[in-house]
């Protein structure tokens, strides 16, 4: 019997989950754009999601929120709901549906690696999965973050007469970056876009190392020679952009493998830094799983259905109309 | 190899001209002979190998992978050289070959052994001495390196004029053994022989009528009529005809109607003009007779060429280029006149006393007749200086046409300007709906630029991906050459060389002039 349907509403009990427009009962797996709008009644989600949503579109951008914790079970109607971390971002959940035994877990964007600034994925055993595939060809094997952020701060030591402007996603990638930075010995204050304040703020009061903080705005003629200086991507080539003379312009994301993405949009310094599986990841956990019926969506669907076959898999791409490619 | 790996690395991920020169000299230091030699092949793409084709590559990987995953990443990624790097499993770190061993062993190796080797090799590296393995064997390395800069980058290192590297630069072959112990100071500057080379062209530039005229005296230069055909290069020696494109690309083979005798080796300049009688026709057809590499019997009747010469860089296999152009065009003229053949033409002289009288005879020619495109200013002592030199020869096209569009759609620039919505696409009005005319990218002052991106910014009414669509406000005054039929616009016609003369921030985009009132005013050209 079917629990699930193609627009990922739990049938039973009418519940979405990360509804494109809004509806009456929602489950958020996390607070990135694409996954969390505003304007639903009722929303379940971690207690994270929750903030970050009403941080992001003010604190009535649902009807009501009711949080839960992460492996805390909740039955309706002989279905059980639980969350499980998912090591996105902040607050980030994978959703396990349990309905007589039988088990169906929705990853939402996930990543197996290690990350200090959020909870580590657990890998859940299940029956049906539905993975994201946002990296879900075999050319998308992400490099250690270390090495990659060690780029970054090798390329601020040879060049200490110019700033650098990295492109970073604002809620996950930016702290994650400088949390990697921190990791990895800088302490110098790092400078922050003013958009990418509020949710900067927000991981430090949850507990998250950034180090010392400071918005480019704030003080007037500031010299940025030899600073980080943090932005959304769209930042990096806009007028907000030209205010800094001599500046090398990096980006942080998944996409950063392929060279000629690189030199299309004037990267010099380009770091592989994502937070979504790549593809060892994503077929890893499909096999850890146990499950034998795979849901392919948000992204490269065609490669892991055909990997998921191969492996002797029920298997199929799961098309949800309107989600567009994301910049990380 | 491993070094030829980073500075690949390095030079895609620096869009700065200079930053790239400097990253190729520091290689240039730190390699030795023949490495950076075939690096140098590499990056100008005059590494060729005769047995492994991109298409080898692709079934390599595919035996290392599963193909149907190889063809989805292949279709994603769209570049075979990235592709085959990302999805090749490194097995484990190893130490790579030389460039030369590397560049010599595929090369003389017949397929099946040199792919065995290559497999190998690819095991071992990581991802971007994969990358680079396989842009080195697939040519075409598209990491923002022209040749032009590598010439540069050479020139700076060995403290050379550029101008010297270029006058040898096509008698050289990898590994440039003999160029690098020139620029090394070990040795002296390569000998070559001319008659077997192409040498890079002299080219004019447009003149400014307003500046130019005032700086130049008319008693120091001569003038000849521009042709639309196609410039080229043509060497006989030994009996044999040898033509070459601007861009050094033998084209002989194109036009075997073309097999001229020489009593002594000479090299020349003209113009390929396709017409009976040595009498140009139009250019389309002499369009006819391009990019054909095997021409029949019919085309060459229908569509004979012929070539009008304008200098000689070469007599009797001696160097005439540091001669002043009047003694090179005595030389041709002689020549001509002791080689004279069917077709083979001189071209002329325009006589004229001042630059009033030239500028007369122009009107007269380019306004008012059909098929002449302007003509050449070339002053009397100009040495022959390949390249753009300033000052020696002008190119003085007939008076653009100009039409009032109004601004449609914008996209942001490239390089310094991708910050800026510096690309516009303009239109004309055709029964009360605007259509698209063109697109230029030039003609305004940084500060219009600033004005116009913000106007971009505030006034956009529709996004389509990268491309704006604006409040239809502003008129531009477009200059151009032509117009031509075209089928890709909705108007039905393309214009040449559009660019921006003007912005007419009072005219009201009502007042523009519709399509059909702008078609009677202008001709449609074949």
């Amino acid at each position: 019997m079917k629990i699930l349907d193609h627009k990922l509403r739990i049938i039973p009990l009418d519940i979405h989950i990360d509804p494109i427009r809004p509806v009456d009962k929602a489950i958020i797996t996390h607070a990135h754009a694409d996954h969390a709008r505003p304007g639903n009644k009722k929303v379940l989600a971690t207690k994270e999601t929750i903030e970050i949503m009403k941080l992001r579109y003010g604190n009535n951008c649902a009807g009501s929120f009711q949080a839960i914790k992460y492996a805390e079970k909740i039955g309706i109607d002989g279905v059980s709901i639980t969350l499980y971390p998912a090591g996105h971002i902040l607050g980030s959940s994978q959703v396990l549906l349990e309905k007589s035994g039988y088990k169906t877990l929705i990853t939402g964007d996930y990543k197996t690696i290690f990350d200090k600034t959020n909870t580590p994925f657990e890998l859940i055993k299940c029956n049906t999965l539905i993975t994201e595939a946002t990296f879900g060809l075999p050319i998308f094997q992400h490099p250690n973050s270390d090495l990659e952020i060690k780029k970054l701060i090798t390329s601020v030591i040879y060049n200490i007469h110019r700033c650098h402007l990295v492109g970073v996603y604002s809620l996950g990638k930016a702290q994650r970056v400088i949390n990697l930075l921190r990791e990895n010995g800088y302490t110098e204050t790092v400078y922050i876009h003013s958009s990418l304040q509020k949710i900067c703020q927000f991981y430090q009061e949850n507990g998250v190392n950034l180090g010392k903080l400071k918005k480019t705005g704030d003080e007037k003629n500031e010299n940025f020679n030899g600073k980080i200086i943090l932005c959304p991507p769209s930042a990096l080539r806009d007028r907000w952009s030209r205010r800094f003379k001599d500046r090398i312009l990096c980006q942080a994301s998944g996409w950063m493998a392929i060279k000629q993405r690189v030199k299309q949009s004037l990267i010099e310094v380009p770091l592989i830094i994502s937070d979504h599986s790549d593809w060892n990841e994503l077929t890893n956990t499909i096999k850890e799983t146990g499950a034998e019926n795979i849901w392919v969506t948000h992204g490269r669907e065609d490669g892991l259905v055909y990997w998921s076959k191969s492996m002797g898999l029920n298997a199929q791409p799961l098309s949800i109309q309107g989600r567009e490619e994301k910049d990380n | 190899m491993d070094r030829f790996a980073n500075l690949l690395e390095s030079v895609i991920f620096s869009p700065s001209k200079n930053k790239k020169i400097s990253l190729l000299i520091k290689f240039l230091k730190q390699t030795s002979d023949p490495d950076r030699g075939y690096a140098i092949a590499a990056l100008t793409g005059k590494l060729n190998f005769e047995y492994i084709k991109s298409n080898d590559l692709k079934n390599l990987a595919k035996k290392k992978v599963d193909p149907y995953l190889f063809d989805l990443s292949y279709d994603y990624v769209g570049d075979m050289a990235e592709t085959i790097s990302l999805i090749w499993p490194g097995v484990k770190k190893g130490k790579l070959p030389s460039l030369e061993e590397f560049v010599s062993f595929i090369s003389n190796n017949e397929k099946q052994r040199g792919l065995t080797y290559l497999s190998d090799i690819l095991d071992k590296s990581n991802q971007t001495e994969r990358w680079s393995i396989v842009k080195l064997l697939t040519g075409g390395l598209r990491i923002g390196l022209s040749e032009k800069t590598t010439k540069i980058a050479l020139s700076q290192y060995g403290n050379k004029e550029i101008e010297r590297i270029e006058k040898i630069w096509h008698g050289l072959n990898p590994p440039y053994l003999n160029l690098f112990a020139w620029l090394d100071g070990i040795k002296p500057e390569p000998k070559i022989d001319h008659l077997k080379i192409f040498h890079p062209m002299m080219l004019s530039n447009p003149i400014d009528e307003k500046n130019d005229f005032v700086k130049i005296d008319a008693v120091n230069f001569v003038a000849e009529w521009k042709w639309d055909g196609v410039r080229v290069q043509v060497i006989l020696d030994n009996g044999k005809t040898t033509i070459f494109s601007r861009n050094g690309d033998n084209i002989s083979h194109s036009f075997p109607d073309l097999d001229f005798n020489s009593k002594v080796g000479v090299v020349l300049d003209g113009e390929l003009l396709v017409g009976k009688n040595c009498k140009p026709g139009s250019f389309n057809e002499l369009q006819q007779r391009l990019n054909r590499k095997k021409v029949s019997k019919k085309y060459t009747e229908l569509y004979p060429a012929f070539i009008k010469l304008y200098d000689i860089l070469f007599y009797d296999r001696k160097d005439m280029r540091n001669f002043p152009f009047v003694e090179r065009r005595n030389v041709l003229e002689r020549w001509y006149e002791l080689n004279v053949q069917k077709k083979l033409d001189l071209s002329e002289f325009i006589k004229f006393k001042n630059w009033k009288e030239i500028r007369q005879i122009k009107h007269n020619f380019t306004e008012l007749r059909e098929g002449y495109e302007g003509l050449m200013l070339k002053k009397k002592t100009s040495f022959y200086v390949s390249g753009r030199p300033k000052g020696l020869w002008y190119k003085w096209k007939r008076n653009p046409k100009h039409v009032d569009a109004i601004l449609m759609y914008a996209q942001r620039g490239h390089g310094k300007r991708s910050s800026y919505y510096s690309d516009f696409t303009f239109g004309v009005w055709n029964n009360g709906n605007l259509v698209p005319i063109g697109k230029a990218y030039s003609g305004f002052t940084n500060e219009e630029l600033n004005k116009l991106d913000k106007f971009v910014r505030t006034n956009t009414i529709n996004k389509y991906g990268p491309v704006r669509e604006v409040k239809k406000e502003i008129v531009f005054e477009v200059a151009f050459d032509s117009v031509s039929k075209s089928k890709r616009h909705k108007s039905g016609i393309a214009l040449r060389f559009p660019r921006i003369s003007r912005i007419r921030w009072d005219k009201p985009a009502n007042e523009v002039q519709g399509l059909e009132e702008i078609l009677d005013r202008i001709r449609i050209e074949n």
